[in-house]
């Protein structure tokens, strides 16, 4: 018997992986849920039948939008994850002993609770006590928030499922209203490489850039999205990421990674140039 | 109603059969099925263009129903608590022409307030009958005109006791309802019929703790537009005949107008959804004003804005609110409403109802979900923060009573002469001037042009209301009696 999951990453392109068995499936209010063996990336979790992390992959997604930012800015204390039911972006930043408050905001209560039951070592990250977890709608949960924040990690993937809310301009306005005077925004940009994702990434660029006064954009290799590469937004009101990037302080700190390096962090910034022009293109409209 | 009848969809049924028995077509429409007209296949699909067909014996014809399209009928007047319906293909202004042209002829007067749609101006000019006016108390604050208050509607009676008919807006665009229970009762002692335009009131015969609506309170005839709330295709509508009204001859009258070709999507549309409305309707309107009254709560709570409800009601102008309605004044943060809504669209890619002067309209409907009213408030909440504005400068929509000379249609056809709007001052005007949406007329063919009614219609077209309306396609110049 031979068992494979399927991925459209366009009409005519797929990711295809051979699967050892199904362990969950389920519908919530917000979406379908299914969680899969693979032989080769192990365990991973699909929304409406797209990949959200595997744990072969999740560490560099994980690392790339945590300790890019809390390289930059010096004292980060209170921190917002919005959708980051799986917790482990929460579990890199707990790492960080300056923080004193980490809010994730997850609308998706079932999301949480199938996590905890087949990626206990991911979620393990939402029971230390500087986290709290609010079942909310992010955009909700943003709207009456005002300078509380020092950073914001936007760890919503889909910009067309349910968390379309988070990738508006409405959106951006929020966090920008709910960060710090120095805040820090990270946010998922998408993958630039088909024709069919340029066109989101760059209408998000288009709304960082005009909400924040810096608004930089990043890159990791991640195999199982889209292309396999993917970009991240950084947006802030303060800081330059590589202008003021900190790595002696950031190397002190002595936190373990596996993706993340104080050499990839500029390098990550530096982009191929038909992405570049991309950007500019929205930037110089 | 039984709700095991309501279970049946005839209309849609036949066409399953019909499309069953794959018959081969030389009859009109002319693209066979889509096999003529790739590209039109390409954009609806091959479904859609599958049922586009023609009137026949399985499928009956809505020009003289007997079979299918009857039987349809029959289900959705029993739905609504109606002696009679007629499945409507021209849209509600159809519906609400029809009503009109039958009670009213030449010379008669029908008593109606001055927010009514164009639709039954437009119908007022066709047959040559004459409104009556009755005055539509005004918040002044929000601009907009309020429903019919009865004792104005007993003076209205009392000073035209020919009149044959009164129009009640069952509710207004807004969600406003006059007491049209006690208007029914008042307008039957003196002999006259009440038509009910509730081309925003489907849902008030199916969802609980709203309005009442138009059959159960004995009005005489409603139109239905099911298309907005009730979720059929658009231009889909339902004329309501209540007992004591002829309904062969109602049907003449329909078909006076009426295309002999009528469209079975809007057919099937309108029958698949009564069939909704009847199996699904109350927890669906539950839903809506949940969502709708909690968009409210928060709106209100971000300052500056007014989202209005059941506080608005005063037992009189306001006797009850429709809350599926999300009304928002916009004054309060400096922006017109009709800035609010250009701003939602090309900076949120949020398309509302329609912006006046003073308010946004969102309409919240069965197809919504809580994620896309959190992306409405947020956007409200981010057009506050950064567009927010000092108030002053701004008009409040105040309502202009008008002045009426001669009636519509006598206007409508008379000789006239296009004049710069600005030198139309005191001429009586021959054509309609109106802000589309909601498309209620600032100025009618036969009333007096006033120096503020230039001044509102400048206004709002500086402000960026789409104005409609006048041969001037600009709206630069009116066409004046001369």
């Amino acid at each position: 018997m031979e068992m494979w999951f399927e991925e459209f990453h366009t009409p005519n392109v797929k990711l295809s992986m051979r699967i050892e068995k199904q362990l969950f499936s389920g519908n919530s209010d917000c979406q379908r849920i299914d969680v899969m063996e693979s032989v080769e990336f192990g365990k991973f979790l699909a929304l409406d039948g797209e990949i959200l992390f595997s744990e072969k992959d999740e560490f560099i997604y994980d690392e790339m939008v945590t300790h890019v930012p809390m390289a930059v800015h010096p004292k980060v204390q209170n921190v917002l994850i919005i959708g980051g039911g799986d917790g482990g972006v929460a579990k890199e930043l707990t790492q960080y002993e300056c923080i004193e408050k980490i809010d994730v905001v997850e609308p998706d209560e079932m999301l949480v609770e199938v996590c905890k039951e087949h990626f206990p070592e991911l979620t393990e990250g939402l029971s230390d006590k500087r986290v709290n977890v609010y079942y909310q709608d992010g955009l909700r949960f943003l709207r009456n928030k005002t300078e509380e924040y020092d950073l914001i990690i936007n760890d919503a993937t889909d910009p067309f499922g349910h968390t379309e809310g988070l990738f508006t301009k409405e959106f951006y306005g929020s966090c920008y209203q709910a960060l710090c005077g120095d805040g820090i925004m990270v946010y998922q940009h998408g993958s630039p490489f088909y024709s069919g994702d340029q066109s989101e990434c760059v209408k998000m660029h288009r709304k960082a850039y005009r909400s924040f006064p810096v608004s930089r954009v990043y890159q990791a290799h991640i195999p199982t999205c889209s292309s396999g590469y993917w970009l991240f937004g950084f947006a802030s009101k303060k800081y330059h990421p590589v202008d003021d990037f900190k790595p002696r302080e950031w190397k002190k700190l002595k936190i373990k990674t596996r993706y993340y390096t104080t050499n990839l962090h500029r390098g990550a910034f530096m982009l191929p140039k038909y992405v570049e022009e991309m950007l500019e293109s929205e930037e110089n409209k | 109603m039984n709700r095991d009848n309501q279970k049946r969809a005839p209309i849609y049924e036949a066409l399953e059969k019909f499309r069953g028995r794959r018959v081969v077509p030389f009859d009109v429409p002319g693209h066979k099925r889509g096999r003529g007209n790739p590209e039109l296949v390409e954009l609806l699909g091959e479904k859609c263009v599958g049922i586009d067909v023609n009137s026949m014996k399985p499928l009956d014809n809505l020009c003289h129903p007997v079979s299918v399209i009857r039987e349809a009928e029959n289900l959705t007047a029993e739905a609504f608590g109606a002696e009679n319906a007629f499945l409507m293909v021209g849209g509600t202004t159809s519906a609400v022409q029809s009503m009109i042209l039958s009670v009213c002829k030449r010379g008669d007067k029908i008593i109606m307030p001055r927010n009514v749609h164009k639709s039954a101006i437009n119908a007022l000019v066709i047959c040559g009958a004459i409104p009556v006016y009755v005055n539509p108390e005004v918040n002044s604050m929000l601009g907009i005109s309020l429903g019919m208050e009865v004792s104005y509607v007993e003076q209205a009676i009392r000073e035209n006791p020919d009149a044959v008919a009164v129009l009640v807006n069952n509710p207004t665009y807004y969600g406003i309802c006059s007491d049209i229970r006690s208007i029914v009762r008042l307008a039957h002692e003196n002999g006259m019929q009440v038509l009910a335009d509730e081309a925003h009131g489907t849902h008030l015969y199916f969802g609980k703790d709203l309005p009442i609506s138009a059959m159960a309170a004995g009005a005489d005839f409603a139109a239905i537009s099911m298309h907005k709330s009730g979720g059929s295709l658009t231009q889909s509508s339902i004329l309501l005949t209540n007992k004591g009204v002829n309904a062969d001859y109602v049907r003449q009258i329909i078909n006076l107008t009426q295309t002999t070709s009528a469209s079975y999507l809007l057919l099937s549309s309108l029958d698949i959804s009564r069939r909704n409305l009847a199996l699904r309707g109350e927890e669906s309107f539950a839903k809506v004003s949940m969502m709708a009254e909690y968009a409210r709560n928060e709106i209100n709570r971000i300052g500056g804005y007014y989202a209005y409800g059941k506080d608005l009601i005063n037992h009189t102008s306001i006797f009850d609110f429709d809350v599926t309605k999300l009304s928002v004044y916009t004054l309060g943060i400096g922006l017109a409403g009709i800035e609010v809504y250009d701003l939602l669209r090309d900076e949120y890619d949020i398309q509302i109802e329609f912006g006046d002067i003073c308010n946004i309209l969102a309409y919240i409907s069965i197809g919504d979900r809580t994620q896309d009213i959190e992306r409405l408030v947020g956007a409200l909440a981010d057009i506050a923060r950064l567009y927010k504005k000092d108030k002053a400068g701004l008009l409040s929509g105040e309502y202009i009573a008008p002045l009426v000379v001669k009636s519509p249609q006598e206007a409508f056809y008379a000789k006239k002469r296009s004049l710069p709007i600005r030198d139309a001052k005191n001429c009586i005007s021959g054509e309609f001037v109106m802000c589309y949406p909601p498309g209620i007329p600032i100025l009618a063919p036969g009333e007096m042009i006033t120096e503020e009614i230039i001044e509102y219609i400048i206004y709002a077209k500086e402000k960026g209301c789409s104005m409609q309306g006048t041969e001037d396609q600009k709206v630069e110049r009116l066409m004046v009696l001369t």
